[in-house]
Formats: C-alpha cells, sequence, structure tokens
C-alpha cells in the first residue's frame, strides 16, 4: 500500500509541471486560487473577462498538447491514458489558472460526438471544443422535465432533411456563452415516454432560439431558460437514431456524474480556522465540545471523501477499471458545504449578517449549496442510483411504463 | 501508486472469511451470548491453527513476520463475522504492546506464547466509569508491585495476562504486565450489553509487576491510535455485512405487493448506509497506509478511521434491524447481534467523543490539517 508514482507517472508527472510552471503560477497556499468574478463578489459584469483569461489559457494548453488529454490526438486530445489524466489534473490544481466554461462540452457533448457523430463532424467540432474556441451547452430539464427527465416535452417535428423544434428548456449552464448545445427533443408524442425522443446538437445562434438568464438566490446567473420557436435543425446533425434519444441521453448522464465533483466554496479547512479565531462564551470556540464533534465529523467526510478518491486513482494506476465508490462524492460534499456554511455563520452570530471579507464565503457557500445538491443529479435522484446501480436494487414501480407519452400527467398540476 | 491491500493481503483476507463462514461464527457468536462460554475456544483454536495470532510477530520470536496490514484484513473479517473471540484484546493490543516495547527479556518470553497461542494477553486501562485521561490513572505501582482496580477489561476473565496502566510515581504513568493468576488479583466477570465479548473488572493488592516502561503515556497513546485502526477495519466489516443483510432482506421481502427495496424510502436508507460505510473504509485504508508505514500522520489517520467506522457500524446495524421491521427486534434474528457487537466496539478503547476530541487535538497539533 503506498502514494508513489511508478517510473512511467513520475516521468509524466515531471513534464507536466515543468510546462506548468513555464506558462503559470504556483499557488503559494491552497486558498491561492483564480477567482471568477462572480465568485469574488462582482456580479455578472466580470463574467466575460473571466471567460477571457479561460479560452486565453485553454488556448494555451491545447497548442501545447495538454487540452482533453485522454481524447485521441486526431481530434485535439493527447491520447493519454486515465492515470495520465488525473496527474495533469492533480497538478494544474497546484497552479493558478482560471477554468469552469468548457467542462459541459469537454465532458459531456464531446463523449456523445465521439460515439455518435460522423468522421467529419468529429473533426470539426472536437477540436475547438479542446481549445475553448467554441463553448458548449447541454439542453436537457424542461420546466415539467428535471429529475424525471424523460418526461420532456420539446417538440421535433421532421420535415424532409429539416427538423423544426419547438418548446422551451431550463436549467442550461452557460448558454449565454455557448456556441454550440446538445439537445434532446421528444419526437413522437403517442409512444411510451421512453421510446420518443431523439438527440441533436445544434448552432445556439440559430434563428428562434431565445435565451433568458435564470436569477439564482445567490444573486448570480449562471444558468438559463432556453426558448425554442420554429428552430431549425438539419438531420445531419442528429445523433443517434430517430426514437433512441433515451439512450443517447444516458451516454451524457453517465458523463454528467463524472464531470460533477466536488462542490466548491467553504470546507473544514475554512470552518477549523474559524473556529480557532472565533470567541465563544469568553474562550475560543475551538475549545468548545461541541465546536470539536463538529468539526470532527466533517474531517471525516472531507478525508474519506479525498481517500475514496484515492482508491479510484489507484484502480487506475494498477490498470483496472474504478469501482462505483466516488458516486457518493457530491451527496457528501454538497451536503457538507450547506452545513459547514451554516454552521459557520452560527459560529460567527451576529457578526455573520453584515456582508463582509469574512463573511462572504459562508454567506456564499450557503446560497450556493442547494442548487448543488440539486444540479446533475439530485440527492435523491443519486441515492436511487446508488441502490439501483451499485446495490442492485430493484427499480421503483413504474405508473408510465409502456403508456403513450401523451396520456401520461406530466409537471406541475397545482 | 497502489491505494489498495496487495493480492497476497486480499487472498488472506478471502482465506479467513471462507473460514469464518464454513465456522458459522455468527451462529458462534450466538452460542457463546446464549451460553456458559466465555469464548468460542473452538474458533479461537482454528484462527490460532492458521496463524493468525502470529501475524505481526517476526520469526526470530516465534511469528511469521508479516505486518499490519495484513492484521487489517483479517480484522475486517473477524468484524464481518462478529467472532466471539478475544482476538482484538491479545493480538490488536496485548502483541503490539509488546512489539512496541524495547523489553527484549518480555519479548522472548511472551512473543512466541502469543503467536501460538499459547496464552491469551489483554489490555486493562479503563477506570470507574471514563476512558482515563493521563491524571484519572489511580492503580498505582510500586516496587514491582501494582494496586487498584481496572474496570470493564476485555477479555478480562479470559486473558492469562494484562498489560495495565499504572501511575509509576513523579506524575508519570507506566505500562506493567501482570501475570492474571498471580496473588492479590481479583476477577469479577461481568453481565454485559454483549456477552459474546467477556468483560471483567480486575483488582489488584500488590500484585507482582513486570516494567515495560515507567514513562508510559505516549506509548499508550501510541497504542490506542495502532489499534483504533485495526477496531475501525473490524467495525467497517461489521457494517458492510448489516449493510448487505438489509439489503437482502429487502429484496426478499414483499409488502404492498412489491418487493420492500423497492420503496425510496428503502432504498435511501440503504445507500445512506453505503455512503457511511464507503467513507469509513476509504479513511481505514489511509489509517492502515500510516498504521503500516508507523507515518507522524497516524495519529490523525487513525481517530479518523476510528469516528467514521464507529459511526458507520452504529448507523449499518441500526437501520438494519429498522429495514427488517418486527422481526430485527426478535432474539431470533440476527440483527441484534450486529447492533451489539456495533455497540461494544464502540466502547472499547474509548468512545466516539474521545476519539472525537483526539482527531482535532491532533489536528490543531499537525497545523496543515487538509
Amino acid at each position: 500500500m503506498d502514494f508513489n508514482d511508478t517510473k512511467d507517472e513520475a516521468k509524466f508527472r515531471d513534464e507536466v509541471n515543468s510546462w506548468l510552471s513555464a506558462n503559470a503560477d504556483k499557488k503559494e497556499h491552497a486558498k491561492d486560487i483564480y477567482r471568477p468574478a462572480e465568485m469574488s463578489g462582482e456580479g455578472e459584469s466580470g463574467e466575460s473577462s473571466a471567460l477571457k483569461d479561460a479560452k486565453a489559457w485553454q488556448a494555451k494548453k491545447y497548442d501545447a498538447g495538454w487540452a482533453c488529454l485522454h481524447w485521441p490526438k486526431d481530434y485535439g486530445g493527447r491520447d493519454a491514458t486515465p492515470m495520465e489524466r488525473v496527474i495533469w489534473g492533480q497538478e494544474e490544481s497546484k497552479f493558478k489558472v482560471p477554468g469552469g466554461f468548457f467542462e459541459i462540452g469537454q465532458g459531456m457533448a464531446g463523449p456523445v460526438l465521439m460515439l455518435y457523430a460522423t468522421e467529419e463532424q468529429k473533426k470539426r467540432y472536437l477540436p475547438p471544443m479542446a481549445k475553448g474556441e467554441e463553448i458548449w451547452c447541454q439542453l436537457f430539464s424542461e420546466p415539467g422535465a428535471g429529475s424525471d427527465l424523460a418526461g420532456i416535452k420539446t417538440k421535433a417535428e421532421l420535415d424532409g432533411d429539416t427538423w423544426t423544434i419547438n418548446g422551451q428548456k431550463v436549467w442550461t449552464s452557460g448558454a449565454h456563452y455557448s456556441d454550440y448545445g446538445i439537445i434532446v427533443t421528444r419526437s413522437d408524442f403517442s409512444a411510451p415516454k421512453h421510446k420518443g425522443l431523439t438527440y441533436f446538437f445544434l448552432d445556439m445562434k440559430s434563428p428562434g432560439v431565445e435565451v433568458r438568464p435564470i436569477k439564482q438566490i445567490t444573486g448570480g446567473a449562471n444558468f438559463n431558460e432556453v426558448y425554442f420557436t420554429d428552430v431549425k435543425i438539419p438531420d445531419s446533425q442528429r445523433l443517434g437514431e430517430i426514437g433512441d434519444g433515451w439512450k443517447v441521453s444516458l451516454t451524457t448522464l453517465m458523463n454528467e456524474r463524472l464531470a460533477v465533483g466536488d462542490a466548491s466554496g467553504v470546507d473544514f479547512q475554512e470552518i477549523f480556522e474559524l473556529a480557532k479565531d472565533q470567541d465563544f462564551n469568553g474562550d475560543s470556540a475551538i475549545s468548545n465540545g461541541a465546536v470539536r464533534e463538529k468539526l470532527a465529523d466533517w474531517y471525516c467526510e472531507q478525508s474519506g471523501l479525498k481517500y475514496t478518491k484515492m482508491r479510484n486513482i489507484s484502480a487506475l494506476s494498477q490498470g483496472s477499471t474504478p469501482g462505483p465508490e466516488a458516486s457518493i462524492t457530491k451527496i457528501v460534499s454538497a451536503n457538507k458545504l450547506q452545513d459547514i456554511a451554516n454552521y459557520g455563520m452560527d459560529l460567527m452570530d451576529n457578526a455573520s449578517i453584515a456582508r463582509d471579507e469574512e463573511t462572504a464565503i459562508f454567506q456564499g457557500s450557503l446560497l450556493g449549496a442547494p442548487l448543488i445538491r440539486i444540479a446533475g443529479g439530485t440527492d435523491e435522484v443519486l441515492k436511487n442510483i446508488i441502490a439501483e446501480q451499485v446495490l442492485g436494487m430493484p427499480q421503483d414501480i413504474r405508473v408510465d411504463k409502456n403508456v403513450p407519452f401523451n396520456e401520461i400527467p406530466t409537471g406541475s398540476k397545482n | 501508486m497502489n491505494f489498495n491491500f496487495s493480492e497476497d493481503q486480499l487472498l488472506m483476507k478471502e482465506e479467513v472469511k471462507k473460514l469464518l463462514d464454513k465456522e458459522n461464527s455468527v451462529k458462534r457468536n450466538r452460542n457463546v451470548l446464549e451460553g456458559e462460554e466465555k469464548f468460542d475456544k473452538e474458533l479461537w483454536n482454528q484462527l490460532v491453527q492458521m496463524g493468525l495470532t502470529a501475524t505481526t510477530i517476526p520469526e526470530e520470536y516465534g511469528g511469521i513476520g508479516m505486518g499490519f496490514l495484513e492484521l487489517c484484513v483479517i480484522a475486517e473479517e473477524l468484524g464481518r463475522g462478529i467472532a466471539p473471540v478475544p482476538f482484538s484484546s491479545s493480538v490488536y493490543l496485548a502483541t503490539t504492546a509488546i512489539l512496541n516495547s524495547s523489553n527484549e527479556d518480555i519479548k522472548k518470553e511472551f512473543l512466541p506464547k502469543l503467536a501460538s497461542g499459547e496464552i491469551i494477553g489483554t489490555f486493562a486501562h479503563s477506570e470507574k466509569t471514563t476512558f482515563p485521561s493521563e491524571s484519572g490513572i489511580s492503580v498505582a505501582a510500586k516496587s514491582g508491585k501494582i494496586t487498584g482496580k481496572k474496570v470493564a477489561v476485555p477479555d478480562g476473565d479470559i486473558a492469562n495476562f494484562a498489560l495495565v496502566s499504572a501511575t509509576s510515581g513523579k506524575n508519570k504513568i507506566g505500562l506493567y504486565l501482570v501475570d492474571l493468576s498471580a496473588d492479590g488479583v481479583e476477577i469479577d466477570s461481568l453481565e454485559t450489553f454483549d456477552p459474546s465479548r467477556s468483560h471483567a473488572d480486575i483488582s489488584f493488592k500488590n500484585t507482582p509487576a513486570q516494567e515495560l516502561s515507567a514513562d508510559a503515556w505516549e506509548d499508550i497513546e501510541k497504542l490506542l491510535d495502532q489499534s483504533a485502526v485495526l477496531f475501525a477495519f473490524e467495525q467497517v466489516g461489521g457494517a458492510e455485512a448489516a449493510m448487505n443483510q438489509a439489503k437482502d432482506y429487502a429484496m426478499g421481502r414483499y409488502a404492498f405487493g412489491r418487493a420492500i427495496a423497492s420503496f425510496q424510502a428503502i432504498k435511501h436508507k440503504v445507500a445512506d448506509m453505503y455512503i457511511s460505510l464507503q467513507l469509513a473504509r476509504s479513511n481505514c485504508y489511509y489509517g492502515a497506509w500510516a498504521l503500516s508505514n508507523d507515518a507522524p500522520e497516524l495519529p490523525t489517520a487513525a481517530a479518523t478511521a476510528r469516528v467514521s467506522a464507529t459511526k458507520a457500524f452504529y448507523e449499518c446495524s441500526k437501520e438494519n434491524i429498522q429495514t427488517h421491521g418486527g422481526m430485527g427486534a426478535t432474539w431470533e434474528f440476527d440483527c441484534h447481534l450486529f447492533y451489539r457487537r456495533a455497540r461494544l466496539l464502540s466502547s472499547n478503547i474509548g468512545s466516539q467523543g474521545i476519539w472525537k476530541d483526539k482527531l482535532i487535538t491532533s489536528l490543531e497539533k499537525s497545523n496543515s490539517p487538509t
């Protein structure tokens, strides 16, 4: 049992490090991160500069062969092993670099294109996606279809070799700065729910696409509603067979779970430091037994997630397939984030109300956590996945199976 | 990197599991719980014959010279099988304490007999009602003899000898080896919460004692850290067994016309057990790494493993009963055997509050917890 690199891994790590050192600034401490504008409280206006920085860094990596490492070279990658990809991630995280705009494209749209697009399309779309030149979004959720994704109603009608799309998507991250999108639609309303779906990619600048930001409880607006009014998509941009969109969606969702990692915001370190600094009944909070118990619980969760990740990386290093343990990551980290944020504000007592340098990260995390517990699979959906796919327990009995979609009640009835 | 056990270690784990399955260790737990015997001698002898008591003892002392990693996988299986044997007292604690010591005479005398299972040892530390702090030890050693009382000593009425913490003068705590058949030893077997593992109060009155060290508090803390990792593996094994029982029962139990495993209320409960178990298991692996490398991170790693494994076994064992419904709360079903064992293991070597406090103390000392 060890954490040591193999010879090849060590060599690769050195190579990664020397490139990063020559092209980016190393973090001086853990909190020394590149902060996109909306995290530092500057509001929406700062986003374009964050995007510009992120694009510049991504292009620099691409030119040197460090973008989408695990992709084939032909599509802008490096043909790297899963372990090399992990090493890159570990090393890059030690540097102060921007990011946060390309994950949906590279993590979700890319793998679907790789499986279902034509060779010509792959050569056209994947390299600019890897370079960060073109940004992609994912158009899945609808007002009546969140966790129950197959309940979507956005309509796709084929006339000749052109599809016409009408309907509405919601919770589309980054639609406002995206160039392309992947979209799942309903092409047959009389077929059972999972059988009448068809999957496409489209140009987000197409006539009839209207993007409206959703202001979240944090005050930020990262997500959007996207309206489709007679939007035309050529049949050549269909991914998978007509009516087979559910199968294609599952590929995307599998990758979503890999792409959604730890919840960012306050963690053990922040609450630990706060407890040391904060007074509590005339003593420092950390000397209080109740506070210590709470801290210990969160440390155990943080450490448990860290070494769960290590078990997965170890499996990759050994050339085997990682186990399903990492499926616990988002549930644990999002709830921990929310509880630490709330407890931190409790420790600060009255002083937690005003927004200042010290309270901002706790307040931001408290308001951001609810959406993290929902996005990319709610706590409840993820627990179903653990029970069904990891532990082999049966699915719920479904009242909507094998019933024509247009006979199933959907959405909100109140 | 290989943050996992080696193939040989996993093979050994499988062998121990096979033995405990074949011997039906859960049924044997019940037999001890319901019967007059203090432990299952037959099962203990089989574990001894398999060489498990000799695992960490070097060959020069009659052992097989493996390491703590092997002991970790054994511990997990003993937990899964809730084996009614004094393994934790004799191997995790007594053997490790003697291995840690620099007293060559004691090593030569005791290690070969511990390896061969000829004798059983234990660690007598608790006094009155709480786990002792350095200032809370009242058993006293003077001129080679000890006097005082230790309470709820695990396997206190099974063991041939005990390692006893006692004041050695000048505000120091020492560690002493005491033959439990010696003069001035009074052993009172206790009626306990989980009779599958025997406990006894032990009083010493001018009892002859061999000194391992007169200044042993740090050694004792280290021994507790080392054994905490092993206890945590045992707890993880028990937790996984309880989770699997809950899942299997839910899949075969029908209510409202369907398997209860298809209800989200049950699925989410089992998923919560899984989450708790995986966090504990991953922390245990880190504990195993720190233990086997005698790393400076051991105090933090051990406390983390111990706290999360205690939590996992409690949660899995209580929700296993809940998943079984009324039958889970009957004497006949095995659920309560795991529930009892979970509680017992939480109390041995210090309870949850104590280990949480130790964890934060060690993070305060290390200054860079993450």
